[in-house]
């Protein structure tokens, strides 16, 4: 969708929200509205589009009381706030949007979570992510490098990159709102999401993208929206393997998850936002065996977090069992960097190209 | 054998004076700090006890002043009968001396040991004698004596007696040194204002070194005097019975009729029957194993619980309600006095009384006031079973969290009256857990708990209530500005979303660019004949409507207009002003009006 069809989608979908409300009073009526329930409960898995969704539970808002009253107001202050965006071509992180809400009197925002929560229901109920209302983070989104050219919208006009070439060494930073993205072409077999920046470095210095026409993507720990929301974007517009190398430990899996099945307090946008696609490559916990890799033991949090992880759904299948209880038996884990015990080009010479090619992707 | 013989020279009986002396933490001196309250408790509990007997409205008079290092001078002083000067010295001077002990009816003191064990206690610890003044009437003179206890022989070992002149026509003052320390002050008022609860026809004046308090009665009214009763066959254990028995000239079926509470001629025979013994034979003569079988007989036949009416002085729920207003400001107070119930023979009756919110902490646990025959418990609240009982009663059922005692600004208090208090040690802080008397608490707290939870849910649909009619007053107004703004149409008009959530008489109070405004609209759908009743610093001059009246009271101007609002009718008055103060509508009920200030 470009920048100008999802703006009108957008203006679009908020004003109908308002007109309900408009048409609800004008007809004697107590204004309402009506929102899925997000809490854990209330997640289904959906089949069709691979992903974790928000399932049936609706609550409804009436202005009857004090405080659903205010939260509507809040909601018509923040809708009026976006229209206004819109119309001017403007854009602001949530942050700001929480300190001009100071000006709103009875609608303003105690806390930045209470304001960051409404820009989520707006999502929910318009359909449109938050980037449709010119609205951000604060924090960028992490770094891509690899052979694909995109143009981006920026604010002094459109630009043609290459990520490996247009470029410096830390490479392309992803901008906070992806949709003002255009894919034009690339020279890739797959993509690798690091969890370190560590290991991101070492791929581009050992020149691991340029041998094997990967694209690598930093993903710095937990990765923010934007950075899931292009790997999305990669993996569907060109249909690119995704895979996923992280630490090899029960909370690196998890960030895998997110990037693949999508995050709770994201359900509405998980088909936006999820990879299904994106496979898990490693740190594998055979891995540390085989490898024998240089490995700390298992935290009783991290033994906790295993066995968490052995009931999610998200894990329910035989690799991860094997992998899960077999972490679990040895009690150790490891990091990504462990490598580099093998020596500096361990990784790219011998641990990936044997990973990648038993996977089927090289 | 040499040995035993070494040893029996060494055996001599124990006199009841030297086993305290090495026991103290019997009495409820096993530390300084416990000696005041437990010297201060007893006195007391003697103090009222008299006053009750003589029907007088007690006026109790207490101090307590440090004299020297660690030492403490404490003085209690009643306005009571008095006592006679030939007793005086064995009431002080004597442990286990009282007139109480042998009656069956609900009194404070019950063992007679509390205020002499004070005197030994004092004869330890400081060595100064007790003094005791006390006069029995306007008659008789006063007498003052210095009084000790000889420790080897419990006997008063009197040091001086002399007249005194006394500006009392009667009463009793107590003053005892002993050693001991004012660290626990806050517990000691603590005691005295629970005592002044649980006796709201009592006064007390305190000083306490240099600061005095009052807890002033809320009652006039003698309370009345419980009379003693007479035993009853279900709870009277063998040994007394054998003693009553021995001193009996009656014959059998009279003595179980006169010697004891509720049997009459019919159940006394069908004891004798039961025990295989003939009426009229002599009640002394009988054999232990014949007064085993009676025994035994006594405990099988129905015998209708002992009358607790005379024995027993429950506090009364309005007087229990009357003392916690008086000490603790609550929202709510609700006081329950049970029926009367037995355990082993013995009368007993629960009162309980909550109360809720006010001034009381927002959180933590419930405030617990335990009593025993109008006395507070102050200590070993956890081993006591009015607090298991509280912890059983599901509170959660009333809308009250709870973590085993309930939690939140909650006031809980118990009284368990009976002629036998079951305590669990000598020192009487905690009550023993009988499953007869347990019931009865849990009976008068779930009764209670209803209460409040009828409370809760009143107050709440109040401020639910509340809380509406500001929604609709205040916030759907500016929501409806904000929705017309955005979808660009004419301002939406809301008035009649407040007329389908309100149907009642609205007042609203709002206060803009120096210009106060109140607004009545009437969505009752009949005429509103009403006052409007607006207190501010506002005078109101240029009101339009002008005011009907108008007081000023330093500077706080009421104004009052008599209106009549037809239905679906809006009234408004405009003054310039700041606004504030309180506005009320009255001339309607509360339930149909509805009064919002927009400003707050």
């Amino acid at each position: 969708m470009s920048k100008d069809e999802l703006d009108k989608k957008s203006m679009k979908a908020l004003l109908a929200i308002a007109s309900a409300w408009y048409d609800q009073m004008k007809a004697g009526e107590i204004p309402s509205i009506s929102l899925p329930t997000r809490t854990k409960y209330n997640i289904e898995y959906d089949d069709a589009s691979e992903v974790w969704k928000y399932g049936d539970k609706e609550s409804l808002r009436t202005a009857a009381t004090a405080k659903s009253a205010t939260h509507l107001l809040k909601m018509a202050y923040v809708i009026g706030f976006v229209k206004q965006q819109l119309i001017e071509n403007r854009s602001s992180t949530l942050r700001e949007m929480y300190y001009i809400s100071e000006g709103w009197k009875r609608a303003k925002f105690g806390a930045q979570e209470e304001s960051n929560f409404l820009i989520e229901d707006l999502e929910i109920i318009s359909e449109v992510p938050r980037e449709g209302f010119h609205l951000h983070p604060e924090e960028n989104g992490a770094s891509i490098y690899g052979p694909m050219r995109i143009k981006e919208e920026t604010r002094r006009g459109l630009r043609s990159i290459h990520c490996q070439d247009d470029v410096g060494q830390a490479g392309y930073t992803i901008p906070n709102n992806v949709e003002n993205i255009e894919f034009v072409d690339h020279d890739a077999k797959f993509v690798i999401a690091l969890e370190t920046g560590g290991m991101y470095d070492r791929l581009i210095e050992n020149g691991f993208d340029e041998e094997y026409n990967a694209i690598l993507v930093h993903l710095k720990g937990q990765p923010a929206r934007s950075t899931r929301r292009m790997l999305n974007k990669i993996s569907t517009t060109w249909d690119l393997p995704v895979l996923v190398f992280t630490d090899g430990d029960p909370w690196s899996y998890r960030i895998y998850a997110s990037v693949a099945y999508g995050a709770i307090k994201s359900a509405h946008m998980s088909e936006m936002l999820a990879t299904p696609k994106a496979q898990f490559l490693g740190l594998q916990p055979s891995d540390i065996r085989d490898y024998n890799l240089p490995s700390d033991k298992l935290s009783e949090k991290d033994v906790e977090a295993l066995n968490a992880e052995l009931t999610d759904p998200r894990f329910a299948n035989d690799y991860w069992k094997k992998q899960i209880n077999l972490q679990i038996d040895m009690g150790l884990k490891s990091e990504q960097q462990a490598f580099a015990a093998r020596g500096l080009d361990f990784v790219t010479k011998k641990y990936l190209p044997a990973r990648l090619s038993e996977m089927g992707i090289i | 054998m040499v040995l035993a013989d070494e040893l029996a020279k060494q055996q001599r009986s124990i006199s009841v004076a030297e086993f305290f002396e090495k026991n103290k933490h019997l009495l409820g001196f096993d530390s300084p700090t416990r000696g005041v309250i437990t010297t201060i408790k007893e006195a007391v509990d003697n103090a009222l006890d008299a006053c009750e007997e003589a029907q007088v409205l007690p006026d109790i008079y207490i101090s307590i002043k440090k004299t020297g290092n660690d030492i403490f001078r404490i003085i209690v002083e009643d306005n009571g009968p008095g006592i006679v000067p030939a007793q005086v010295p064995f009431v002080f001077g004597k442990l286990l001396y009282g007139s109480r002990f042998h009656q069956i009816r609900q009194t404070r003191g019950q063992q007679g040991i509390g205020i002499s064990a004070a005197v030994l206690y004092a004869q330890l610890t400081s060595g100064v004698p007790t003094i005791v003044i006390s006069r029995t009437g306007g008659k008789e003179p006063a007498s003052r004596f210095e009084i000790q206890i000889k420790i080897e022989t419990n006997e008063p070992d009197i040091i001086s007696e002399k007249q005194y002149d006394w500006d009392r026509i009667h009463g009793t003052r107590v003053q005892i040194e002993f050693k001991s320390t004012m660290s626990a002050k806050k517990k000691l008022l603590e005691y005295l204002r629970y005592t002044s609860i649980v006796n709201p026809h009592a006064r007390f004046r305190v000083e306490l070194d240099d600061e005095s308090f009052t807890f002033e009665r809320v009652s006039q009214e003698v309370i009345a005097c419980p009379e003693a009763i007479q035993p009853h066959p279900h709870g009277i254990e063998f040994g007394q019975l054998k003693r009553m028995a021995a001193a009996s000239e009656e014959k059998l079926l009279e003595f179980l009729v006169e010697g004891f509470s509720r049997v009459g001629k019919k159940s006394a025979q069908e004891m004798c029957d039961k025990a295989g013994l003939k009426g009229t034979v002599k009640v002394k003569g009988l054999s232990t194993d014949h007064l085993k079988a009676l025994h035994g007989a006594m405990q099988g036949v129905a015998v209708p619980a002992p009358p607790s009416s005379q024995c027993l002085s429950p506090i009364g729920e309005e007087l229990i309600r009357r003392g916690l207003d008086k000490e603790f400001q609550m929202d709510f107070v609700a006081a329950r006095t049970r029926p009367s119930s037995v355990f082993s023979g013995h009368s007993f009756m629960v009162e309980a009384a909550i109360g809720y919110g006010g001034k009381l902490p927002p959180e933590g646990n419930a405030i617990i006031l335990r009593f025993a025959n109008r006395v507070p418990l102050m200590y070993q609240q956890g081993a006591c079973a009015i607090t298991g009982c509280i912890s059983n009663v599901n509170w959660k059922a009333y809308n009250i969290s709870q973590q085993g005692l309930p939690v939140g600004p909650i006031l809980i208090l118990v009284h368990v009256a009976s002629t036998n208090v079951p305590f669990t040690s000598e020192s009487k802080d905690a009550i023993a857990s009988i499953p007869e008397i347990e019931k009865e608490i849990v009976l008068a707290l779930q009764d209670l708990g209803r209460d409040l939870k009828n409370f809760l849910s009143r107050r709440d649909k109040n401020k639910l209530a509340e809380d509406r009619a500001r929604a609709v007053c205040a916030i759907i107004p500016e929501l409806a500005a904000k929705v017309s703004e955005i979808v660009e149409k004419p301002l939406v008009e809301t008035s009649p979303i407040e007329g389908k959530l309100m149907r009642k008489l609205i007042a609203k109070k709002s206060t803009r660019d120096g210009n106060v405004i109140i607004e009545v609209i009437n969505y009752a759908g009949h005429d509103g004949e009403i006052s409007v009743y607006d207190i501010s610093h506002d005078n109101a001059a240029g009101a339009s409507p002008k005011p009907d009246f108008v007081t000023d009271v330093e500077g706080q101007f009421t104004k009052v207009w008599k209106v009549v609002v037809p239905p679906q009718k809006i009234w408004r008055v405009t003054y310039s002003g700041k606004g504030g103060g309180m506005l009320d509508i009255r001339g309607i009920e509360d339930n149909k009006k509805m009064v919002v200030d927009l400003d707050v």
